[in-house]
């Protein structure tokens, strides 16, 4: 990879951008009262579109995955008209189908003291009492219903022998909550929402627009109206309007480079429209996931998961000594350190994933990491191997230990698994309220996109969840409120200043990307930005260290527009073209979270700041300070952006320092 | 390691194509067939060449992007997807053949990519239930025997990948409409569209230009996962079965 960078051209040390304190920010859509009556109450007040009036409405969905492959499906259900895109070239690959655990809901069909209240409980806490109460109870009360669409759409969950749904356990909680099919639950719920999806598209209520690349919002009046999107195939640009817009493009872990995201995911839709005015929150709060296939060598594009089920049979541990150079076999039992099951006897190997994932750096950074490199930890499935049989292991898990084969040629049966933490999704996303608006009036984000659920940590089996809750059921009942209160106007056309200039913009940027014709690829950025951002802004951020990030990313995206490469031109298929795009938002978006981490002085969920830990090395929250969501406002590329904070009340569940021991 | 591959390089739809020659080294074991890709696409950038075009995303094998034809083989030597393809299966200093998956009903968009809409208007045609958000009864309200979850999933698992196309002689998508007519049609809750949901996704298989069955087998020994043979034979039984329900008169 050409590394070969230059610093001496910048004269100028870089002041990393200081931010400026805004007016704090409120959520004013969710209802008072008892919280379990919130979302039932929103419903009631939320006005309706009556149904004759509903086919003349437009909304435009970007992405196809959970959210949005629910969304679009529910919406047209409902009758309005739905204009959908992806990148991909059917809305179901989207990277939703990588899911593989499973998905929680708060059935109790255990009968194991699980209800909404402690579904409630568990995301709160586990997200380290920086998600909003009333959200999370909506979601948990949203779960049970969400698990009966499923089942009715014909989702092959994991049966027992009765017929009836078997769940199992994840992380961070004491019951058996979460419903799968085998490894590929995500895999499965998509496929439902896609065929949901498909229905429509077979009605004529959905135009879908595969492999079609969202570039811009289009905001006219103050309200969001429309997107400019590249059809991926032709490379042309063009304007869609809409009376309103729903974002559901997931995540922006790819700006790690490498991570467990799809190679395509990007962050480009949120972004912009974090450019045309929609706050994005929280950005710093990123989930690193404890049990992933470790890094081989330079040439690797992407890193896989393991299940985080694997942890309910699977045990982790490492040597006692650090330099211990013998294989598994040969360590004996009493010399190795089942070091989850020690630090945190009552959770165990089931302790949330911002925990387990900086209890295997703390063992890898004392020497006791086992593999090339010492970057891994064993996860052994001898003692329930021996215990269940090799048969009831391989029911389980059997897919799981099938792609741990192909990728690393090791037989886990045989020989305990090697992971290691890997970047897994963003908790952080865009601002929205209640309604899952944002900041913008009618520009709509869910899923992965929005902020809203998870604080400062996801809980395992809680992104389908949410993603489901969002584009099934929130987003329907909120969304017509919306669009009752702005009676519909003219549809805009083409020719409207706004889209015009945004078309504009749009089409000098990627001629700009070509013109540059220099000597970098985007994925040579790409990569760089990656390690950077993984060293300084990963598992353990420190002020040193992220001052120099902030230093260092403005040069390189300084570099980028001095020698990126994109062969072809821009009015053809084109994937370097598609790349590069993506790196420019990628250079500005990982500023921000390193902003965001920087302010954030203290340590919660996955954010983890050296200088805020408890004598016993765990994240030591600072609710005085910091118990806000961070909203930030855009103004500019390398300009310092505005700090809108959200107070974050908590009546139900009292923050207290998370305990998992 | 070091190989020698030929690649199929098309400009876009209408364009001529053919095979072109490339070298590519510092190949290790445990990349995948998709990072070799990559490795030479990097170099061709920074020569002043086009890269060469593949679909790829998720390259943990379950989104069904990928897929490029290996010596002749869909997916090539390992029966699993292209990104899961790991070069630990070639011989250094081998020359590999990679090409677009080859049918009438896929056309090729550019290089290795192909279109597989039809795949979608398969689907769009009747793979589904007919359950509106909000209208499921709870879950427990049906048993569904084991076995039967079991069956409906073992379908239910197809990546749409379109590797069973391109393996069969014939270009026929009769794996790909099974494994859904048979996920759906095994459970309780497929059951009142059973008749509709195959004859229409039949039709729709035929309006789009895949060629016939001759239940040769080459799909299923392709497919990477494991759709079985039977697939195909259980959809024909239902196809008949379904022509035979909608004829009665009081289905109608």
């Amino acid at each position: 990879m050409n590394h070969a960078v230059s610093d001496t051209s910048h004269d100028h040390p870089y002041d990393y951008p200081d931010y400026t304190l805004g007016d704090p920010i409120a959520d004013t859509t969710a209802p008072d009262g008892p919280i379990a009556d919130r979302w039932d109450t929103r419903r009631f007040t939320a006005k309706l579109v009556n149904p004759a009036n509903r086919r003349k409405h437009t909304v435009i969905v970007v992405g196809t995955g959970l959210a949005g492959g629910s969304a679009g499906a529910t919406l047209a259900e409902q009758g309005y008209h739905v204009v959908q895109f992806c990148y991909q070239d059917s809305p179901r690959r989207a990277h939703s189908i990588a899911a593989q655990g499973g998905i929680n809901a708060a059935k109790n069909y255990r009968n194991d003291g699980d209800s909404v209240h402690r579904l409630f409980y568990d995301t709160v806490k586990g997200g380290d009492f920086r998600a909003r109460e009333s959200n999370v109870h909506r979601l948990a009360q949203i779960s049970v219903e969400i698990i009966d669409q499923c089942v009715a759409q014909g989702v092959p969950f994991a049966r027992e022998y009765g017929g009836l749904l078997d769940t199992r356990s994840f992380g961070g909680v004491q019951v058996s909550r979460t419903f799968y099919a085998r490894g590929q639950t995500g895999q499965q719920l998509l496929l439902g929402a896609y065929q949901a999806l498909s229905r429509q598209i077979a009605a004529g209520n959905v135009a879908m627009h595969p492999r079609t690349e969202m570039l811009d919002l289009i905001v006219i009046d103050g309200r969001a109206r429309g997107i400019v999107a590249r059809d991926l195939v032709t490379g042309e640009i063009s304007s869609h309007f809409a009376d309103a817009v729903v974002l559901a493009s997931g995540g922006y872990g790819n700006v790690f480079y490498l991570s467990t995201n799809a190679m395509n995911s990007n962050a480009t839709a949120i972004w912009r429209a974090h450019r045309r005015g929609a706050l994005f929150a929280n950005p710093c709060f990123t989930q690193i996931h404890p049990t992933c296939i470790p890094r081989t060598g330079e040439h690797q594009s992407k890193l896989t998961l393991m299940s985080e089920s694997l942890r309910n049979d699977g045990r982790i541990w490492v040597p006692k000594d650090s330099g211990d150079t013998r294989g598994p076999a040969d360590i004996p039992e009493d010399e190795r350190d089942y070091y989850l099951e020690r630090i945190y006897p009552s959770f165990g190997n089931l302790v949330p994933r911002d925990i387990a994932s900086r209890a295997a750096k703390n063992v890898c950074d004392q020497g006791r990491g086992v593999g090339p490199g010492g970057q891994g930890v064993y996860l052994d499935f001898a003692d329930a191997i021996a215990r269940l049989g090799r048969r009831a292991v391989e029911e389980k898990y059997g897919n799981l230990f099938e792609m741990y084969e192909r990728i690393t040629a090791e037989n886990p049966y045989e020989v305990p698994m090697r992971i290691y933490p890997a970047v897994h999704y963003t908790m952080g996303g865009l601002w929205v309220d209640y309604d899952l608006q944002t900041t913008v009036p009618g520009l709509f984000a869910v899923g992965e996109a929005n902020f809203s659920d998870h604080g400062a940590n996801r809980l395992g089996a809680s992104a389908l969840m949410q993603g489901l809750a969002d584009g099934y059921f929130v987003l329907p009942a909120t969304l017509s409120d919306y669009l009752a209160r702005h009676p519909r106007s003219e549809t805009p056309d083409a020719a409207h200043p706004a889209a015009v200039r945004a078309v504009e913009e749009a089409r000098e940027r990627l001629r700009r990307l070509v013109g540059v014709n220099g000597d970098r690829t985007a994925d040579s950025f790409h990569r760089e930005l990656g390690e950077l951002m993984w060293e300084l802004c990963g598992m353990a951020r420190t002020e040193h260290g992220l001052r120099k990030a902030l230093e260092r990313i403005p040069q390189i995206r300084a570099e980028f527009w001095r020698r990126i490469k994109v062969p072809g031109t821009e009015a053809e298929f084109n994937q370097s073209l598609e790349r590069a795009n993506r790196v420019i938002d990628y250079l500005e978006l990982a500023e921000l979270m390193c902003l965001d981490a920087l302010h954030r002085g203290e340590s919660c969920g996955g954010h983890f700041r050296e200088e805020s830990q408890t004598p016993d090395g765990e994240a030591a929250r600072r609710d005085e300070e910091f118990s806000y969501a961070a909203a930030w406002e855009f103004t500019g590329t390398g300009r310092a952006p505005v700090l809108h904070k959200e107070d974050l009340a908590f009546t139900y569940v009292h923050p207290t320092q998370r305990s998992y021991a | 390691m070091r190989l020698t591959l030929r690649v199929w390089r098309q400009k876009n739809a209408t364009a001529p194509g053919g095979m072109a020659e490339y070298q590519v080294q510092d190949i290790t074991p445990d990349m995948s067939f998709l990072e070799v890709l990559d490795t030479l696409n990097e170099r061709l950038t920074l020569d002043g060449e086009e890269p060469i075009a593949f679909d790829h995303d998720c390259r943990e094998g379950i989104c069904g992007a990928c897929g490029v034809v290996v010596n002749g083989e869909a997916h090539g030597p390992e029966r699993t997807t292209s990104c899961q393809l790991h070069m630990r299966s070639f011989e250094d200093g081998a020359t590999v053949d990679v090409e677009p998956w080859r049918a009438a009903a896929f056309p090729v968009v550019r290089d290795l990519v192909v279109d597989r809409g039809a795949f979608d208007r398969i689907i769009q045609a009747g793979g589904y239930v007919s359950v509106p958000t909000g209208a499921a009864p709870e879950a427990h309200a049906t048993a569904v025997p084991k076995a039967d979850a079991d069956l409906a999933f073992e379908h239910a698992e197809c990546i749409g990948c379109g590797a069973c196309v391109a393996a069969c002689p014939n270009g026929s998508a009769m794996l790909f409409t099974s494994a859904k007519v048979n996920h759906l049609g095994v459970l309780p809750q497929g059951a009142p569209e059973r008749e509709t949901r195959v004859l229409d996704m039949v039709a729709q298989m035929d309006a789009e230009g895949f060629g016939g069955c001759t239940l040769t087998g080459e799909c299923a020994t392709a497919c990477p996962k494991g759709i079985p043979l039977m697939s195909i034979t259980s959809m024909n039984k239902e196809w008949l079965r379904a022509h035979r329900e909608v004829a009665r008169p009081r289905r109608k």
